[in-house]
């Protein structure tokens, strides 16, 4: 079966600065009206890991679940 | 893999840096490169002078210390010679470093004291307004050149290797993998190391230089960038506005200077029948 994965996002931490979202290979993710990330397509997230490791907020955590 | 969470003080986030600034990253990549090499939090310093930069220590859970402005380099060296035992750190602004910092910086150098220095280059002094500083390139538009600037700034790898360090390397925060494994290989090497980040302010650079968003900032980053070994078969002219990156200067034939000294006090103690 497929790997599926959970995006954690501390958006009290996130400053919508939008590099996450240029770098999701899978669209996965947005900035809201709000200015703060979110969530759009979850299903389509590959785990890559590459909000997490380029976020400068820590506020975006990509966790694998069974 | 590493919990960048478990060494940062989650009390001090949201932390003071700008939306897309790069500094967040690179202390991300300071984190893993610190677990990898196994230091613990007991034995860790890491020490800042002034600047953005210098907020690495607010949010990084280590012994941490924020010192006065271009003089982190001579705190560490104190530091490092009154706890020799100790892994210590210097995150450091180009303004911080290169500029105002700049003697310290030859010299500590020059005595190749056993230091990791990340030089967190965004090419301006950000905390201040976006003055120029000796690292912002030629030409660009500063809040202290509304014009254009008019003067050169210089390769800070190319002083450090002159001046005697004896690991160097270059990194941008586009390239973070990189950049973790090159401040993993600076604090396994003993002797002054020294690693420049080329990082994005987009704040008080980005923006008055019409570079976009953060994200374009670290996809310019990507374009200008040519590593080590792409780099030995070009031409000066085809290097001009390039990036190098990668390991510049890795030599372990000079001992570092805290060894040289404990030495010499293990010496001259046994003279008198006495030991360290
Ligand atoms: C002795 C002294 N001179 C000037 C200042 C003002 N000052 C504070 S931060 C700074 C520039 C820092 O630039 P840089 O090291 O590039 O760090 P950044 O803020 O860009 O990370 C200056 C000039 C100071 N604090 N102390
Ligand atoms: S990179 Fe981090 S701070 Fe920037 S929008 Fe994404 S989650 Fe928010
Ligand atoms: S882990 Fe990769 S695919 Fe999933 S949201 Fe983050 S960047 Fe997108
Ligand atoms: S002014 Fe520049 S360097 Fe300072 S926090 Fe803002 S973006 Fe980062």
């Amino acid at each position: 079966m497929a790997k599926t994965f959970k995006l954690h996002v501390q958006e009290a931490w996130c400053k919508g600065c939008g590099i996450c979202v240029g770098f999701c290979p899978k669209k996965v993710l947005e900035i809201a009206v709000n200015g703060k990330l979110s969530v759009v397509r979850p299903e389509e997230c590959v785990g890559c890991g590459q909000c997490q490791l380029r976020c400068p907020d820590f506020a975006i955590e990509v966790e694998e679940v069974k | 893999m590493t919990n960048v969470k478990d060494y940062i003080r989650q009390d001090k986030l949201p932390h003071i840096w700008c939306p897309g600034c790069g500094d967040g990253t690179i202390a991300g990549a300071m984190i893993r490169a610190i677990d990898a090499c196994g230091l613990t939090k007991d034995n860790t310093a890491l020490i800042t002078g002034i600047g953005c930069s210098a907020r690495f220590n607010n949010i990084m859970d280590f012994h941490t210390f924020q010192t006065a402005h271009g003089r982190a380099l001579s705190y560490a060296t104190g530091f490092k010679m009154m706890k020799p035992e100790m892994d210590v750190l210097v995150a450091t602004g180009d303004g911080d470093c290169a500029g105002i910092g700049g003697n310290h910086l030859i010299h500590t150098a020059r005595r190749n004291i056993d230091l990791t220095v990340v030089m967190i280059n965004n090419q301006i002094y950000g905390m201040t307004g976006g003055q120029y500083s000796p690292m912002t390139p030629y030409p660009s538009i500063a809040s202290t050149a509304q014009y254009s600037t008019f003067e050169y700034p210089f390769d800070v790898c190319e002083l450090v290797k002159a001046a005697g360090g004896t690991y160097v390397a270059r990194s941008t925060t586009y390239h973070i993998n990189l950049t973790q494994k090159l401040i993993e290989n600076a604090i396994r090497h003993k002797g002054f190391s020294f690693v420049e980040v080329i990082s994005q302010c987009p704040t008080n650079f980005g923006k008055r230089n019409k570079m976009g968003s953060p994200y374009d900032m670290l996809m310019k980053q990507k374009e200008m960038s040519v590593t080590v070994e792409q780099a030995k078969d070009m031409s000066p002219e085809e290097l001009e506005g390039k990036i190098v990156i990668g390991e510049l200067v890795n030599r372990t034939d000079r001992k570092p200077f805290d060894e040289v000294y404990q030495d010499m006090v293990r010496k001259a103690l046994a003279k008198k029948g006495e030991k360290l």
